[in-house]
């Protein structure tokens, strides 16, 4: 048994990052294994309007390329994905992603609440969200749905966040079932897959 | 706010349907959730139950429904790359065997695509060439897009963007600014005619070299996107034009065979079968 005592149920986790988290993302994609299995569904606050280099940028040390989907693109096991510049990116019951162009959301497109509560829509308790470093309340409620559907939530340790807004902003919001530090995040990670592969 | 679940989205698209003969039923789950949620907070409607009462009752209400129900967030000149894509190569392309360019905004909402469009096309020195029709199901948006006046706020991205095209001048040129608001110059109107159009219930009204649908199917479920895109391949001449947006795909719609890919990254499709 491992040191988190997780079952087999999760089918998704969904990450949720902005200032300060850029470090994190990328040590977290070089640390998996490569067999990883469950689908990660992420939403970072980048540019508006710079649509080209940070998908790029993810993938170059990730265990496995980082993928902008397309609007209605069939969520996969074993692929990493990230929300496109300039939408939100919202998943869908049958598992597909849907992108829109709504207003901001705290000031943010992609929004991190948006991706967050979709997915507690769609995975209900087996959904494992994950929050980390960040300057402004965006995710906090995604976090508190999730939560609310019966996921697990996990937010990055606030001593170790550079700005550590996002994810205190989270625990005072909803219950947390962990903070716990990148290399934590990344051992969790690896035992989640272990259990799911039986 | 307790979050509204699948059955109650179902009841109130079979209210509309069966009313006001509008069907949602195969919207996005996702974005229309979030757009009743946001028109429960706006009118202080309790429940899905409260909201489908209203919408019964009260007609003029159900215009106002429809209007926070459509997402109305554009830009001038938004992803500008693939505008100078159109100026460059797709624009030239069709006049080449065309006198005349005939042009539809499926979808225009406020208008800032269709005002984006005619700019390019003046600074080509085609307006004169150029017909276009822009449709909106929302009545309310359409009045907004022939008044053409945008928050000044608004204008920084919109010139950011403008810059980024690589246009002739500087965007200021097309605009006045008056109480807090851009009067976008109405001669850049001159040859377009908006109408209200629903692209789910709605005919086929005229057939066009250029269609212009970005961003808007992204609200439809994969079915609904099936049906519309066979009304726009339907509105098109043999080699004209489909664009949608960015992150859409044709790849997974039944008649992707009837259009080849021009640009993958602009999204441009050439129409090349019946």
């Amino acid at each position: 048994m491992g040191r988190f005592n997780l079952s087999n149920q999760y089918k998704a986790i969904v990450i949720g990052g902005s200032a300060g988290s850029f470090q994190g993302i990328v040590k977290i994609l070089s640390g998996l294994p490569e067999n990883f299995e469950l689908p990660i569904i992420m939403c970072l606050h980048r540019l508006k309007h710079v649509r080209n280099g940070f998908v790029e940028a993810l993938s170059i040390k990730s265990i496995k390329p980082v993928v902008e989907p397309y609007d209605k693109e069939n969520i996969k096991m074993g692929k990493v994905y990230l929300a496109p510049a300039n939408y939100h990116m919202s998943c869908e019951l049958g598992n597909s992603f849907s992108l829109s162009t709504e207003d901001m959301i705290n000031n943010s497109r992609p929004s991190i609440d948006v991706t967050l509560e979709s997915a507690a829509y769609v995975y209900k308790n087996k959904l494992i969200g994950i929050l980390l470093s960040g300057a402004n309340r965006d995710g906090a409620m995604g976090m508190k749905r999730i939560k609310d559907r019966g996921g697990l939530t996990l937010i990055q340790d606030p001593a170790e966040c550079m700005m550590d807004t996002m994810p205190t902003a989270a625990a005072k919001l909803t219950e947390i079932d962990y903070s716990l530090k990148i290399d934590e995040i990344i051992e969790f990670l690896r035992e989640v897959n272990k259990v799911s592969k039986g | 706010m307790q979050d509204i679940e699948i059955a109650d989205l179902r009841r109130l698209t079979e209210v509309i349907k069966e009313q006001y003969d509008y069907d949602f039923s195969n919207y996005a789950m996702s974005s229309f959730k979030r757009r009743i949620q946001r028109i429960l907070e706006l009118y202080k409607i309790h429940t899905i139950d409260m909201l489908i009462k209203k919408i019964r009752e009260d007609k003029s209400f159900f215009g106002d429904f429809i209007t926070e129900i459509t997402v109305n967030v554009t830009e001038m000149f938004r992803d500008p790359s693939f505008w100078r894509e159109l100026r460059e190569h797709v624009i030239p392309n069709i006049l080449l065997n065309h006198q005349t360019i005939s042009i539809w905004h499926a979808g225009c909402s406020s208008g800032e695509e269709v005002f984006s469009m005619n700019i390019m096309l003046k600074e080509m020195g085609i307006m004169d060439k150029a017909k276009i029709i822009a449709t909106d199901i929302d009545k309310v948006i359409l009045e907004k897009a022939k008044a053409g006046q945008y928050p000044i706020k608004n204008m920084e991205l919109n010139e950011k963007n403008y810059i980024r095209f690589q246009g002739k001048t500087t965007l200021s040129d097309y605009y006045k600014e008056v109480n807090g608001k851009a009067m976008l110059d109405k001669s850049l109107l001159q040859n377009v005619s908006f109408r209200e159009h629903d692209l789910v219930n709605g005919n086929i009204f005229n057939k066009f070299d250029l269609v212009l649908c970005r961003n808007v199917m992204i609200y439809f479920n994969q079915t609904l996107q099936n049906v519309v895109l066979k009304k726009l391949h339907e509105s098109l001449f043999k080699y004209g034009y489909l664009i949608i947006g960015s992150k859409e795909s044709l790849i997974w719609c039944e008649i992707a065979n009837k259009f080849i890919v021009v640009n993958n990254e602009e999204k441009f499709y050439k129409k090349i079968k019946d």
